[in-house]
Protein backbone atom coordinates (compact mmCIF):
# COMPACT_ATOMS: atom_id res chain seq x y z
CA UNK A 1 0.00 0.00 0.00
CA UNK A 2 2.77 2.42 0.95
CA UNK A 3 6.17 2.42 -0.69
CA UNK A 4 8.74 4.70 0.77
CA UNK A 5 12.36 5.52 0.15
CA UNK A 6 13.46 8.75 1.77
CA UNK A 7 16.50 10.61 2.97
CA UNK A 8 16.53 13.52 5.37
CA UNK A 9 19.28 15.21 7.34
CA UNK A 10 18.54 15.26 11.05
CA UNK A 11 20.17 16.83 14.06
CA UNK A 12 20.59 14.32 16.86
CA UNK A 13 21.95 14.60 20.38
CA UNK A 14 25.37 13.48 19.14
CA UNK A 15 25.61 15.61 16.03
CA UNK A 16 23.92 15.30 12.68
CA UNK A 17 23.01 12.11 10.88
CA UNK A 18 20.98 11.15 7.86
CA UNK A 19 17.66 9.40 8.03
CA UNK A 20 17.77 6.81 5.28
CA UNK A 21 14.77 4.55 5.12
CA UNK A 22 13.32 2.23 2.55
CA UNK A 23 10.27 0.24 3.44
CA UNK A 24 6.86 -0.84 2.32
CA UNK A 25 3.66 -1.24 4.30
CA UNK A 26 0.98 -3.71 3.36
CA UNK A 27 -2.71 -2.95 3.63
CA UNK A 28 -4.07 -3.67 7.10
CA UNK A 29 -0.64 -4.24 8.64
CA UNK A 30 0.33 -3.16 12.17
CA UNK A 31 3.97 -2.10 12.16
CA UNK A 32 5.99 -0.82 15.10
CA UNK A 33 8.99 1.46 14.91
CA UNK A 34 11.26 0.65 17.81
CA UNK A 35 14.42 2.41 18.87
CA UNK A 36 15.99 5.05 21.08
CA UNK A 37 14.65 8.57 21.13
CA UNK A 38 16.22 10.74 18.48
CA UNK A 39 16.66 7.84 16.08
CA UNK A 40 14.27 9.37 13.55
CA UNK A 41 11.06 7.45 14.30
CA UNK A 42 8.83 10.47 14.81
CA UNK A 43 10.35 12.13 11.75
CA UNK A 44 9.29 9.14 9.69
CA UNK A 45 5.73 9.46 10.99
CA UNK A 46 5.74 13.19 10.26
CA UNK A 47 6.96 12.60 6.73
CA UNK A 48 4.18 10.05 6.21
CA UNK A 49 1.60 12.50 7.54
CA UNK A 50 2.89 15.36 5.41
CA UNK A 51 3.92 17.49 8.40
CA UNK A 52 7.61 17.31 7.49
CA UNK A 53 9.30 16.91 4.16
CA UNK A 54 12.11 14.53 3.32
CA UNK A 55 15.13 16.05 1.56
CA UNK A 56 14.86 13.56 -1.25
CA UNK A 57 13.26 10.28 -2.21
CA UNK A 58 9.64 9.31 -2.65
CA UNK A 59 6.54 8.21 -0.75
CA UNK A 60 3.90 6.40 -2.76
CA UNK A 61 0.46 5.39 -1.58
CA UNK A 62 -1.18 2.81 -3.84
CA UNK A 63 1.06 4.05 -6.62
CA UNK A 64 0.03 7.69 -6.16
CA UNK A 65 2.89 10.00 -5.13
CA UNK A 66 2.50 11.67 -1.73
CA UNK A 67 6.00 12.99 -2.03
CA UNK A 68 8.35 12.82 -4.98
CA UNK A 69 10.74 15.08 -6.80
CA UNK A 70 7.98 17.09 -8.37
CA UNK A 71 4.87 16.26 -6.35
CA UNK A 72 3.77 17.16 -2.86
CA UNK A 73 0.41 16.08 -1.52
CA UNK A 74 -0.49 18.36 1.40
CA UNK A 75 -1.27 16.78 4.77
CA UNK A 76 -4.93 17.72 4.36
CA UNK A 77 -5.37 15.41 1.38
CA UNK A 78 -3.51 12.35 2.62
CA UNK A 79 -6.22 11.07 4.93
CA UNK A 80 -3.81 10.05 7.61
CA UNK A 81 -4.94 9.74 11.22
CA UNK A 82 -2.14 11.03 13.44
CA UNK A 83 -2.22 10.56 17.18
CA UNK A 84 0.19 13.00 18.75
CA UNK A 85 2.25 12.28 21.83
CA UNK A 86 0.50 15.13 23.65
CA UNK A 87 -2.84 14.10 22.03
CA UNK A 88 -3.34 17.67 20.69
CA UNK A 89 -7.02 17.79 21.64
CA UNK A 90 -8.56 21.15 20.83
CA UNK A 91 -9.00 22.81 24.26
CA UNK A 92 -11.91 24.95 23.06
CA UNK A 93 -14.07 22.01 22.04
CA UNK A 94 -15.84 19.38 24.09
CA UNK A 95 -15.13 15.68 23.60
CA UNK A 96 -18.01 15.48 21.13
CA UNK A 97 -16.93 18.75 19.51
CA UNK A 98 -13.43 17.40 18.94
CA UNK A 99 -14.79 14.29 17.26
CA UNK A 100 -17.41 16.13 15.19
CA UNK A 101 -14.83 18.65 14.00
CA UNK A 102 -12.85 15.77 12.52
CA UNK A 103 -15.74 14.41 10.44
CA UNK A 104 -15.27 14.80 6.72
CA UNK A 105 -17.73 16.85 4.73
CA UNK A 106 -20.91 14.91 4.09
CA UNK A 107 -20.33 12.36 6.83
CA UNK A 108 -23.47 12.05 8.95
CA UNK A 109 -23.12 13.24 12.53
CA UNK A 110 -24.11 9.76 13.55
CA UNK A 111 -20.57 8.55 13.00
CA UNK A 112 -19.45 10.75 15.88
CA UNK A 113 -22.08 9.16 18.11
CA UNK A 114 -20.97 5.71 17.00
CA UNK A 115 -17.35 6.43 17.86
CA UNK A 116 -18.34 7.93 21.21
CA UNK A 117 -20.21 4.75 22.01
CA UNK A 118 -17.46 2.51 20.67
CA UNK A 119 -14.82 4.23 22.82
CA UNK A 120 -17.14 4.35 25.86
CA UNK A 121 -17.00 8.14 25.98
CA UNK A 122 -20.76 8.63 26.40
CA UNK A 123 -20.59 10.09 29.87
CA UNK A 124 -17.66 12.32 29.01
CA UNK A 125 -18.91 13.65 25.70
CA UNK A 126 -19.78 17.13 26.96
CA UNK A 127 -16.61 17.60 29.02
CA UNK A 128 -13.76 19.82 27.93
CA UNK A 129 -10.37 18.12 27.34
CA UNK A 130 -8.78 19.70 30.41
CA UNK A 131 -11.33 17.86 32.58
CA UNK A 132 -10.15 14.46 31.35
CA UNK A 133 -7.49 12.09 32.66
CA UNK A 134 -4.58 11.04 30.44
CA UNK A 135 -6.23 7.77 29.45
CA UNK A 136 -9.51 9.46 28.63
CA UNK A 137 -7.74 12.08 26.51
CA UNK A 138 -6.00 9.30 24.69
CA UNK A 139 -9.29 7.62 23.87
CA UNK A 140 -10.72 10.90 22.58
CA UNK A 141 -7.62 11.44 20.44
CA UNK A 142 -8.01 7.97 18.97
CA UNK A 143 -11.73 8.47 18.33
CA UNK A 144 -10.97 11.82 16.68
CA UNK A 145 -8.31 10.31 14.44
CA UNK A 146 -10.75 7.58 13.38
CA UNK A 147 -13.59 10.04 12.80
CA UNK A 148 -11.84 11.39 9.72
CA UNK A 149 -11.86 7.86 8.22
CA UNK A 150 -8.11 7.62 7.69
CA UNK A 151 -6.43 5.23 5.29
CA UNK A 152 -3.36 5.12 7.47
CA UNK A 153 -3.16 5.45 11.25
CA UNK A 154 0.01 6.83 12.86
CA UNK A 155 0.51 6.50 16.61
CA UNK A 156 3.39 8.40 18.19
CA UNK A 157 4.16 6.72 21.51
CA UNK A 158 0.46 6.55 22.28
CA UNK A 159 0.73 4.98 25.70
CA UNK A 160 3.88 6.52 27.13
CA UNK A 161 2.13 8.90 29.55
CA UNK A 162 -0.23 6.33 31.04
CA UNK A 163 -0.09 4.07 34.05
CA UNK A 164 0.30 0.34 33.57
CA UNK A 165 -3.37 -0.69 33.94
CA UNK A 166 -4.68 2.00 31.61
CA UNK A 167 -1.97 1.18 29.17
CA UNK A 168 -2.96 -2.47 28.93
CA UNK A 169 -6.63 -1.62 28.53
CA UNK A 170 -6.00 0.92 25.80
CA UNK A 171 -3.61 -1.37 23.96
CA UNK A 172 -6.46 -3.87 23.72
CA UNK A 173 -8.74 -1.13 22.50
CA UNK A 174 -6.34 0.01 19.79
CA UNK A 175 -5.88 -3.56 18.64
CA UNK A 176 -9.64 -4.13 18.55
CA UNK A 177 -10.25 -0.97 16.50
CA UNK A 178 -7.35 -1.61 14.20
CA UNK A 179 -8.75 -5.04 13.36
CA UNK A 180 -12.31 -3.82 13.11
CA UNK A 181 -11.45 -1.20 10.52
CA UNK A 182 -8.56 -3.14 8.97
CA UNK A 183 -6.44 -0.04 9.34
CA UNK A 184 -2.84 0.08 8.21
CA UNK A 185 -1.12 1.31 11.36
CA UNK A 186 2.36 2.52 12.23
CA UNK A 187 3.20 2.96 15.89
CA UNK A 188 6.28 4.39 17.55
CA UNK A 189 7.16 2.64 20.79
CA UNK A 190 9.95 2.23 23.34
CA UNK A 191 8.22 -0.58 25.15
CA UNK A 192 9.09 -4.15 24.22
CA UNK A 193 5.97 -5.54 25.90
CA UNK A 194 3.80 -3.19 23.92
CA UNK A 195 5.45 -4.23 20.68
CA UNK A 196 4.84 -7.90 21.48
CA UNK A 197 1.22 -7.32 22.30
CA UNK A 198 0.28 -5.19 19.33
CA UNK A 199 2.29 -5.78 16.22
CA UNK A 200 3.43 -8.61 14.02
CA UNK A 201 6.21 -6.61 12.42
CA UNK A 202 8.88 -4.50 14.06
CA UNK A 203 11.41 -2.19 12.50
CA UNK A 204 14.29 -1.42 14.80
CA UNK A 205 15.70 1.98 13.92
CA UNK A 206 19.08 3.28 15.01
CA UNK A 207 20.61 6.56 13.82
CA UNK A 208 18.15 6.87 10.99
CA UNK A 209 18.55 3.39 9.59
CA UNK A 210 16.63 0.15 9.93
CA UNK A 211 19.03 -2.19 11.70
CA UNK A 212 16.69 -5.13 12.25
CA UNK A 213 13.32 -6.10 10.90
CA UNK A 214 10.89 -8.93 11.43
CA UNK A 215 8.44 -10.34 13.96
CA UNK A 216 8.97 -9.26 17.57
CA UNK A 217 10.41 -12.72 18.38
CA UNK A 218 12.99 -12.41 15.63
CA UNK A 219 13.93 -8.85 16.38
CA UNK A 220 14.24 -9.16 20.13
CA UNK A 221 16.01 -12.50 19.93
CA UNK A 222 13.62 -14.54 22.05
CA UNK A 223 12.95 -16.97 19.22
CA UNK A 224 16.60 -17.98 18.94
CA UNK A 225 16.89 -18.83 22.60
CA UNK A 226 13.88 -21.12 22.51
CA UNK A 227 12.67 -19.85 25.83
CA UNK A 228 9.23 -20.79 26.96
CA UNK A 229 8.80 -17.67 29.02
CA UNK A 230 10.28 -14.41 28.01
CA UNK A 231 9.84 -10.96 29.48
CA UNK A 232 11.51 -7.70 28.76
CA UNK A 233 12.89 -5.97 31.80
CA UNK A 234 15.12 -3.23 33.01
CA UNK A 235 17.98 -3.67 35.46
CA UNK A 236 17.43 -1.60 38.58
CA UNK A 237 20.28 -2.73 40.80
CA UNK A 238 23.08 -5.30 41.00
CA UNK A 239 24.33 -6.49 44.37
CA UNK A 240 27.02 -9.00 45.19
CA UNK A 241 25.80 -11.90 47.30
CA UNK A 242 28.59 -14.34 48.16
CA UNK A 243 29.81 -15.86 44.90
CA UNK A 244 26.82 -14.82 42.79
CA UNK A 245 25.07 -11.56 42.10
CA UNK A 246 21.50 -10.61 42.85
CA UNK A 247 20.05 -8.55 40.03
CA UNK A 248 16.89 -6.54 40.68
CA UNK A 249 14.74 -6.15 37.58
CA UNK A 250 11.67 -4.20 36.67
CA UNK A 251 9.41 -6.40 34.54
CA UNK A 252 6.19 -4.72 33.59
CA UNK A 253 5.28 -3.01 36.83
CA UNK A 254 6.72 -5.75 39.02
CA UNK A 255 10.05 -5.90 40.76
CA UNK A 256 11.82 -9.24 40.40
CA UNK A 257 15.11 -10.49 41.86
CA UNK A 258 17.17 -12.90 39.85
CA UNK A 259 20.47 -14.59 40.53
CA UNK A 260 23.20 -14.06 37.96
CA UNK A 261 26.69 -15.45 37.64
CA UNK A 262 29.60 -13.07 38.06
CA UNK A 263 30.53 -12.93 34.36
CA UNK A 264 26.94 -12.13 33.39
CA UNK A 265 26.53 -9.55 36.11
CA UNK A 266 29.65 -7.71 35.03
CA UNK A 267 28.14 -7.15 31.60
CA UNK A 268 25.12 -5.43 33.11
CA UNK A 269 24.64 -2.07 34.67
CA UNK A 270 21.56 -0.36 36.12
CA UNK A 271 19.31 0.88 33.35
CA UNK A 272 20.28 -1.87 30.90
CA UNK A 273 17.48 -3.58 29.01
CA UNK A 274 17.44 -7.35 29.34
CA UNK A 275 15.28 -10.29 28.43
CA UNK A 276 14.28 -12.52 31.33
CA UNK A 277 13.76 -16.07 30.13
CA UNK A 278 12.99 -19.34 31.72
CA UNK A 279 13.12 -22.88 30.41
CA UNK A 280 12.39 -26.32 31.78
CA UNK A 281 10.27 -25.66 34.76
CA UNK A 282 6.67 -26.22 35.58
CA UNK A 283 4.71 -23.05 35.51
CA UNK A 284 1.94 -22.82 38.04
CA UNK A 285 -1.13 -20.76 37.25
CA UNK A 286 -3.01 -19.25 40.12
CA UNK A 287 -6.35 -17.66 39.34
CA UNK A 288 -6.71 -14.15 40.66
CA UNK B 1 -23.49 74.26 32.55
CA UNK B 2 -23.65 72.04 29.45
CA UNK B 3 -20.54 70.46 28.02
CA UNK B 4 -19.66 69.68 24.47
CA UNK B 5 -19.78 65.86 24.07
CA UNK B 6 -18.56 66.04 20.51
CA UNK B 7 -14.82 65.47 21.19
CA UNK B 8 -15.57 62.49 23.41
CA UNK B 9 -17.92 60.95 20.90
CA UNK B 10 -15.30 61.54 18.20
CA UNK B 11 -12.60 59.91 20.31
CA UNK B 12 -14.57 56.71 20.80
CA UNK B 13 -15.65 56.63 17.19
CA UNK B 14 -12.02 56.93 16.12
CA UNK B 15 -10.89 54.25 18.58
CA UNK B 16 -13.67 51.86 17.55
CA UNK B 17 -13.04 52.20 13.82
CA UNK B 18 -9.26 51.98 14.24
CA UNK B 19 -9.56 48.89 16.47
CA UNK B 20 -11.86 47.20 13.97
CA UNK B 21 -9.45 47.81 11.09
CA UNK B 22 -6.54 46.74 13.30
CA UNK B 23 -8.23 43.42 14.07
CA UNK B 24 -8.92 42.77 10.40
CA UNK B 25 -5.32 43.51 9.36
CA UNK B 26 -3.41 42.76 12.56
CA UNK B 27 -4.69 39.29 13.46
CA UNK B 28 -3.78 37.62 10.14
CA UNK B 29 -0.50 39.55 10.19
CA UNK B 30 0.28 38.34 13.72
CA UNK B 31 -0.50 34.77 12.67
CA UNK B 32 1.78 35.09 9.68
CA UNK B 33 4.53 36.68 11.79
CA UNK B 34 4.26 33.90 14.36
CA UNK B 35 4.79 31.18 11.75
CA UNK B 36 6.97 32.66 9.06
CA UNK B 37 10.55 31.55 8.64
CA UNK B 38 11.38 34.49 6.43
CA UNK B 39 14.81 35.99 6.92
CA UNK B 40 13.40 39.51 7.10
CA UNK B 41 11.28 38.58 10.13
CA UNK B 42 13.43 40.53 12.67
CA UNK B 43 13.28 43.59 10.44
CA UNK B 44 9.50 43.40 10.25
CA UNK B 45 9.22 42.81 13.99
CA UNK B 46 11.39 45.86 14.66
CA UNK B 47 9.27 47.96 12.29
CA UNK B 48 6.07 46.85 13.99
CA UNK B 49 7.53 47.83 17.37
CA UNK B 50 8.71 51.25 16.27
CA UNK B 51 5.62 53.16 17.45
CA UNK B 52 6.35 51.90 20.98
CA UNK B 53 9.58 53.86 21.23
CA UNK B 54 9.36 56.59 18.64
CA UNK B 55 8.17 60.00 19.84
CA UNK B 56 4.63 60.43 18.47
CA UNK B 57 5.71 63.71 16.90
CA UNK B 58 8.27 61.90 14.71
CA UNK B 59 5.64 59.51 13.40
CA UNK B 60 3.15 62.35 13.07
CA UNK B 61 5.63 64.45 11.14
CA UNK B 62 6.36 61.75 8.57
CA UNK B 63 2.71 60.81 8.28
CA UNK B 64 1.87 64.44 7.68
CA UNK B 65 4.39 64.55 4.85
CA UNK B 66 3.10 61.29 3.40
CA UNK B 67 -0.53 62.35 3.68
CA UNK B 68 0.03 65.59 1.81
CA UNK B 69 -1.61 65.50 -1.64
CA UNK B 70 1.76 66.52 -3.07
CA UNK B 71 3.32 63.27 -1.84
CA UNK B 72 2.81 60.15 -3.97
CA UNK B 73 1.04 58.27 -1.14
CA UNK B 74 -1.35 61.09 -0.27
CA UNK B 75 -1.91 61.78 -3.96
CA UNK B 76 -2.52 58.11 -4.68
CA UNK B 77 -5.10 57.71 -1.89
CA UNK B 78 -6.85 60.89 -2.92
CA UNK B 79 -6.88 59.79 -6.54
CA UNK B 80 -8.08 56.22 -5.89
CA UNK B 81 -10.43 56.60 -2.95
CA UNK B 82 -11.12 60.32 -3.06
CA UNK B 83 -9.94 60.54 0.55
CA UNK B 84 -8.10 63.53 1.85
CA UNK B 85 -5.88 62.21 4.63
CA UNK B 86 -4.17 65.32 6.01
CA UNK B 87 -6.26 67.18 8.58
CA UNK B 88 -9.20 64.82 8.22
CA UNK B 89 -10.88 62.06 10.20
CA UNK B 90 -9.81 59.35 7.73
CA UNK B 91 -6.22 60.51 8.17
CA UNK B 92 -6.60 60.09 11.91
CA UNK B 93 -7.90 56.54 11.41
CA UNK B 94 -4.93 55.59 9.23
CA UNK B 95 -2.47 57.14 11.68
CA UNK B 96 -4.14 55.42 14.66
CA UNK B 97 -3.96 52.05 12.94
CA UNK B 98 -0.24 52.48 12.37
CA UNK B 99 0.38 53.93 15.81
CA UNK B 100 -1.51 51.22 17.70
CA UNK B 101 -0.33 48.33 15.53
CA UNK B 102 2.18 46.86 18.04
CA UNK B 103 -0.38 46.97 20.84
CA UNK B 104 -2.56 44.52 18.97
CA UNK B 105 0.09 42.49 17.14
CA UNK B 106 2.37 41.73 20.11
CA UNK B 107 -0.11 39.97 22.41
CA UNK B 108 -1.80 38.15 19.53
CA UNK B 109 1.51 37.02 18.06
CA UNK B 110 2.75 35.68 21.37
CA UNK B 111 -0.62 33.97 21.83
CA UNK B 112 -0.16 32.14 18.54
CA UNK B 113 3.43 31.26 19.37
CA UNK B 114 2.53 29.80 22.74
CA UNK B 115 -0.03 27.40 21.32
CA UNK B 116 1.42 23.92 20.83
CA UNK B 117 2.26 23.38 17.19
CA UNK B 118 0.53 20.02 17.34
CA UNK B 119 -2.87 21.77 17.50
CA UNK B 120 -2.67 23.15 13.99
CA UNK B 121 -0.90 20.02 12.77
CA UNK B 122 -3.71 17.88 14.15
CA UNK B 123 -6.24 20.04 12.31
CA UNK B 124 -4.23 19.71 9.08
CA UNK B 125 -4.11 15.92 9.32
CA UNK B 126 -7.87 15.96 9.84
CA UNK B 127 -8.15 17.61 6.44
CA UNK B 128 -8.78 21.17 7.62
CA UNK B 129 -7.32 24.06 5.65
CA UNK B 130 -5.40 26.99 7.11
CA UNK B 131 -8.38 29.29 7.28
CA UNK B 132 -10.59 26.69 9.00
CA UNK B 133 -7.78 25.89 11.41
CA UNK B 134 -7.25 29.55 12.23
CA UNK B 135 -10.96 30.17 12.77
CA UNK B 136 -12.02 27.07 14.65
CA UNK B 137 -8.86 25.96 16.43
CA UNK B 138 -6.32 28.76 16.87
CA UNK B 139 -8.38 31.90 17.43
CA UNK B 140 -10.77 30.38 20.01
CA UNK B 141 -7.74 29.26 22.01
CA UNK B 142 -6.14 32.69 22.23
CA UNK B 143 -9.26 34.61 23.24
CA UNK B 144 -7.56 36.25 26.25
CA UNK B 145 -4.75 37.55 24.03
CA UNK B 146 -7.20 38.74 21.37
CA UNK B 147 -9.17 40.60 23.99
CA UNK B 148 -6.01 42.06 25.53
CA UNK B 149 -4.73 43.15 22.12
CA UNK B 150 -7.99 44.73 21.00
CA UNK B 151 -8.48 46.56 24.30
CA UNK B 152 -4.90 47.82 24.42
CA UNK B 153 -5.18 49.08 20.86
CA UNK B 154 -8.52 50.74 21.66
CA UNK B 155 -7.24 52.36 24.86
CA UNK B 156 -4.04 53.46 23.19
CA UNK B 157 -5.98 55.14 20.40
CA UNK B 158 -8.04 56.99 22.99
CA UNK B 159 -4.89 58.19 24.69
CA UNK B 160 -3.15 59.31 21.51
CA UNK B 161 -2.13 62.95 21.45
CA UNK B 162 1.05 63.79 19.59
CA UNK B 163 0.23 62.10 16.30
CA UNK B 164 -3.29 63.48 16.28
CA UNK B 165 -2.03 66.98 16.95
CA UNK B 166 0.50 66.74 14.12
CA UNK B 167 -1.72 65.36 11.39
CA UNK B 168 -5.23 66.19 12.58
CA UNK B 169 -4.94 69.74 13.66
CA UNK B 170 -7.82 70.81 15.82
CA UNK B 171 -10.94 70.89 13.69
CA UNK B 172 -14.11 70.65 15.82
CA UNK B 173 -16.25 67.67 14.83
CA UNK B 174 -13.55 66.31 12.54
CA UNK B 175 -10.24 65.91 14.24
CA UNK B 176 -10.78 67.51 17.64
CA UNK B 177 -10.61 64.42 19.85
CA UNK B 178 -10.85 64.53 23.65
CA UNK B 179 -7.11 64.57 24.34
CA UNK B 180 -6.75 67.60 22.07
CA UNK B 181 -9.81 69.25 23.57
CA UNK B 182 -8.32 68.94 27.04
CA UNK B 183 -5.12 70.63 25.91
CA UNK B 184 -7.15 73.28 24.19
CA UNK B 185 -9.34 74.05 27.18
CA UNK B 186 -6.34 74.25 29.48
CA UNK B 187 -4.72 76.70 27.10
CA UNK B 188 -7.89 78.76 27.26
CA UNK B 189 -7.89 78.51 31.08
CA UNK B 190 -11.21 76.60 31.00
CA UNK B 191 -10.16 74.19 33.73
CA UNK B 192 -13.73 73.17 34.30
CA UNK B 193 -14.28 71.91 30.75
CA UNK B 194 -10.83 70.28 30.72
CA UNK B 195 -11.69 68.52 33.92
CA UNK B 196 -14.92 67.25 32.41
CA UNK B 197 -13.17 65.66 29.41
CA UNK B 198 -10.37 64.30 31.54
CA UNK B 199 -12.77 62.77 34.05
CA UNK B 200 -14.88 61.09 31.37
CA UNK B 201 -11.79 59.61 29.71
CA UNK B 202 -10.43 58.47 33.05
CA UNK B 203 -13.69 56.80 34.08
CA UNK B 204 -14.33 55.09 30.75
CA UNK B 205 -10.77 53.79 30.38
CA UNK B 206 -10.78 52.51 33.94
CA UNK B 207 -14.11 50.76 33.38
CA UNK B 208 -12.89 49.08 30.18
CA UNK B 209 -9.65 47.84 31.72
CA UNK B 210 -11.45 46.62 34.83
CA UNK B 211 -13.93 44.70 32.70
CA UNK B 212 -11.09 43.11 30.74
CA UNK B 213 -9.33 41.95 33.86
CA UNK B 214 -12.52 40.49 35.32
CA UNK B 215 -13.39 38.73 32.06
CA UNK B 216 -9.89 37.37 31.66
CA UNK B 217 -9.84 36.06 35.19
CA UNK B 218 -13.09 34.20 34.66
CA UNK B 219 -11.87 32.97 31.35
CA UNK B 220 -8.58 31.75 32.76
CA UNK B 221 -10.36 30.08 35.66
CA UNK B 222 -12.31 28.07 33.13
CA UNK B 223 -9.24 26.96 31.21
CA UNK B 224 -6.75 26.24 33.98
Amino acid sequence: MIELDIRKKLLGAHGGFTLELKLSLREGEFVTLFGESGAGKTTLLRCLAGLSEPDSGYILCNGKPWFSRDARLPAQQRRVGYMFQDYALFPNMSVRGNIEFALRKGTPRQRASELIELMALGELQHRMPNMLSGGQQQRVALARALAAEPRLLLLDEPFSALDHETRLRLQDEVLRLQRRYGLTTVMVSHDVGEVYRLSRRVLMIEHGRIVREGSPEEVFGAGQAGGKFCFAGEVLAIEAADVVFAVTLLVGNQIVRVIAAAEEAHKLEPGARVMLMSKAFNPVLVAC
Amino acid sequence: MSYDWQPIWLTFKLAAIATFILCVIGIPFAWWLAHTRMRAKPVLEALVSMPLVLPPSVLGFYLLLAFSPAHWFGGFVEHIAGLKLAFSFSGLVVASVIFSFPFLVHPVQSGFQNLPRSLSEAAYTLGKGRWQTLRHVLLPNIKPQLLAGAVLAFAHTIGEFGVVLMIGGNLPGQTRVASIAIYDEVEAMNYDAANFYALVLFAVCFAILLAVHIINRKFLARIV
